[in-house]
């Protein structure tokens, strides 16, 4: 098989030598040609006369661009789209910001010099370069200094080259071909094709089965019915309403309704349908401790923990609290008075009753009368003698 | 490639140096005397942005020195005379702290006893800021300083005739302790000079703030004058782009590192948002303070960094001339809207005076004539340090 000449390639022992031979082929024109050494050494992009890389470039567009990212990022996020108060700064506050614009302009600067100084500058991945797999390779960059001129210079002439790197005075001088063309039976078309149906094929059935078939339904004999909702519109109504309305004057199970609801001072009023009976007066001591003592005081004296807090709530034991009738008291608890609200929505009917009770176990408690006490005695003293 | 001949015949220094620094310290002198009659307060704040200005590149060029010595570094070998002679500025300021020491009731709110009475903060700081503890610490810095100036200098000269390496190690050890001291030092100055100004006022980072510009003068005063000799054929062939490329990369490192610290300081006292913390800032807010802030942005950061970016820019003598001389004009800047906005009368903004001209162009002439008194009959090269043939080949 016909070979194809890369270039010739000589190698020199000392990094003196080299940054000479750099020099004299530089002079003698050569434009495409290369030094290889285990290390760089100082001097010798003068000696070969390159020119200062463009890679800056890459850093300097890339900075700029984090730069402005970061900034756009943190404008939007912290000024436009979902501004908050941190600290009491300005939605837009620079000082800091520059931390963070800081950090990515470094990080994009950065990424951007590495990946590409490594692909655009060194080529990589360049699996078939010719310089791989020769000894002279595995010589520069072991302990030697290596000088290559291609074929693909100018003034390229074989006899000519090797005429001027005898002249330079080398340890050894070699020539290197173009690898033979390497093929992969992983990359042939047939292959390809193959893989890529099956990927097609693969994937666009694991997502039937698991986006479509799942959700496939046997039957669907009752999950759809002919009804109407509540809350919902319907076509079955004149008024386009699912619920109706009842009719006038219905009442709800259960309910009572309280003829003089919103009226400050009703002429007639309820009569009281329960007896103090313990069990009545038990209940009312407790829902009068829940809902009445924390204005109105344990013992209705008007000298609860709030006081001072509102309008002072009044006494339940004054003349005119006890001269109120039974439907009075019932009417105050379910209507509310002056600042009391109505208490009709936290206590039935049955509750506010004996509540009323315990009111007026109360209020009498409180203004015993001296036969009051004779009668206690007499009991106690019947109890004594026993 | 390697320079094997080398034989160094001393030059003087041109006569530029000496006539120029005459003349601008004669003239500065006069006009500076006249100053102190015409408005006492504001030359006595002037006179300080210059001494603080003189104390950065001396102080700064004696730190540049042992940085060399404990690095280990070679490059900086081959000028290492030009901070040396810089570094001479530091026995005058034994003078030059003499006004300064005096005029302290025009300078510092702390020395008015009557004010100190009145104010509970003062009252504390009393023990730190007394006049008898400040002139003794002042003096005792100085001291300090011109103790290991005399050191190293006299171990490179006498090396020069002796060629004994032992010296160097000597100059190692010394330098060695010289760091610690500096940066205690230079931390004690720039709190008892510049930020005792604002008695009522504190920032931990301040000392490391000065020491950035610090920096920066020392270098840029080294750059300019080495680029300088190098042109007129003093130092060549023996300065070379990669040392050239050094100072740039020097300059443009601690430009971006005087950015971060002063960023630094502004964005905690920014971010925790502290009265007794913010009104220096508030201070540097006001009237037209707020266009030197700004400026100070621009002439001390991004100009300089947007001219040092580029690798070529960093070895071009011409670019690095320019930005030297702009470093330094950037920390005499700097200094200035450190130490003005603190006079009474500039507090709600910047009024022109020609007083604040007369001063940079004596601190020119001392710097000059002292660089020039120094220099003669002195080796631009230490002939006899061992680094020194690394130096000279020194290759990036």
């Amino acid at each position: 098989m016909n070979k194809k000449l890369y270039g010739l390639a000589a190698l020199f022992k000392t990094p003196d030598e080299i940054i000479e031979v750099a020099k004299k082929t530089s002079a003698a024109g050569y434009q495409k040609y290369d030094i290889h050494s285990p290390y760089p050494v100082h001097g010798i992009e003068r000696a070969m006369k390159l020119k200062p890389s463009k890679l800056g470039f890459i850093t300097l567009v890339f900075g700029l661009t984090g730069s402005a990212l970061a900034l756009l990022l943190m404008y939007w996020t912290m000024s436009v789209d979902y501004p908050m108060i941190i600290g009491g700064k300005p939605f837009f506050a620079l000082p800091a910001f520059i931390p963070i614009t800081f950090e990515v302009t470094v990080l994009l600067a950065t990424l951007a010099t590495v990946i590409g100084m490594i692909t655009f500058f060194f080529r990589f991945p360049e699996n078939d370069h010719p310089l791989h797999d020769t000894d002279y390779m595995k010589k520069v960059s072991c302990d030697h200094y290596g000088l290559v001129i291609e074929a693909k210079d100018k003034l390229f002439d074989e006899a000519k080259v090797l005429e001027f790197l005898n002249s330079l005075k080398p340890e050894s001088i070699e020539e290197i071909y173009y690898p033979e063309k390497e093929t992969y039976p992983v990359l042939e078309p047939k292959f390809v094709t193959f893989l890529i149906i099956i990927a097609v094929v693969t994937s666009g059935i694991t997502y039937f089965a698991l986006n479509k078939l799942l959700y496939m339904q046997p039957f669907t004999w009752m999950m759809e019915q002919p009804k109407l909702n509540p809350q919902k519109p319907s076509t079955l109504f004149a008024d386009g309403f699912g619920m109706r309305t009842p009719v006038q004057g219905t009442v709800a199970r259960g309910f009572l309704p309280y003829p003089y609801m919103g009226q400050n001072n009703p002429t007639e009023f309820l009569q009281n349908p329960y007896l103090p009976t313990k069990e009545n007066l038990q209940l009312g001591e407790q829902k009068y401790l829940t809902f009445c003592s924390p204005c109105h005081g344990n013992f209705g004296d008007g000298d609860s923990r709030l006081r001072g807090q509102f309008p002072n709530p009044p006494s339940l034991h004054s003349t005119r609290a006890r001269e109120f009738s039974d439907g009075m008291i019932y009417h105050i608890i379910t209507n509310g008075q002056n600042i009391m609200p109505s208490y009709a929505s936290q206590v039935t009917r049955e509750e506010r009753w004996a509540i009323v009770n315990y009111i007026r176990v109360l209020q009498r408690a409180k203004n015993a009368k001296s036969s009051d006490l004779q009668v206690v005695n007499k009991e106690t003293g019947n109890n004594a003698s026993n | 490639m390697h320079q094997t001949d080398f034989n160094y015949q001393r030059k003087d220094l041109p006569a530029g140096f000496s006539k120029f620094g005459l003349i601008f310290l004669v003239v500065g002198l006069i006009l500076a005397a006249a100053s102190f009659f015409v408005d006492q307060t504001r030359a006595a704040f002037n006179y300080l942005v210059i001494y603080m200005m003189i104390v950065s590149i001396a102080l700064g060029s004696l730190f540049l020195i042992a940085l060399e010595y404990v690095a280990g570094a070679d490059w900086s070998t081959p000028f290492r005379r030009i901070p040396e002679f810089f570094a001479g500025l530091l026995p005058v300021l034994f003078i030059l702290v003499i006004p300064l020491l005096f005029l302290n009731h025009d300078l510092f709110h702390w020395a008015h006893e009557e004010a100190v009475k009145e104010d509970k903060i003062l009252q504390g700081k009393a023990p730190y800021l007394n006049i008898s503890f400040f002139v003794i610490r002042t003096l005792v810095f100085i001291a300090i300083w011109v103790l290991f100036y005399f050191i190293l200098q006299r171990n490179s000269k006498k090396q020069d005739t002796t060629k004994d390496q032992s010296l160097t190690t000597k100059n190692i050890r010394f330098s060695a302790a010289f760091i610690p001291i500096f940066a205690l030092t230079i931390t004690f100055t720039a709190v008892d000079w510049l930020m005792s100004l604002e008695p009522h006022w504190f920032s931990t980072i301040f000392g490391v703030y000065f020491f950035s510009g610090t920096v920066i003068a020392a270098l840029a005063a080294v750059t300019l004058v080495v680029v300088i000799l190098k042109e007129k054929g003093y130092f060549d062939p023996w300065i070379t782009d990669d040392h050239l490329y050094s100072f740039g990369a020097l300059l443009f490192a601690f430009v971006n590192f005087w950015a971060y610290i002063a960023f630094s300081q502004f964005m905690l006292i920014w971010y925790a948002d502290l009265p007794e913390e913010t009104f220096w800032y508030l201070t540097r807010w006001e009237g037209s303070w707020v266009i030197f802030s700004l400026l100070l942005i621009v002439i001390h950061f991004i100009v300089p960094y947007a001219m040092l970016l580029s690798q070529p820019a960093k070895m071009d003598p011409k670019r690095l001339k320019f930005i030297s001389i702009w470093l330094l004009f950037a920390h005499l800047f700097d200094l200035f809207w450190l130490v003005m906005p603190n006079m009474q009368p500039l507090k709600k903004g910047y009024v022109f005076s020609w007083i604040d001209l007369v001063f940079p162009i004596l601190g020119i002439g001392i710097v000059l004539t002292v660089f020039n008194f120094i220099s003669k009959k002195e080796n631009l090269i230490p002939v006899g340090d061992p680094k020194l043939k690394k130096g000279i080949n020194f290759h990036l």
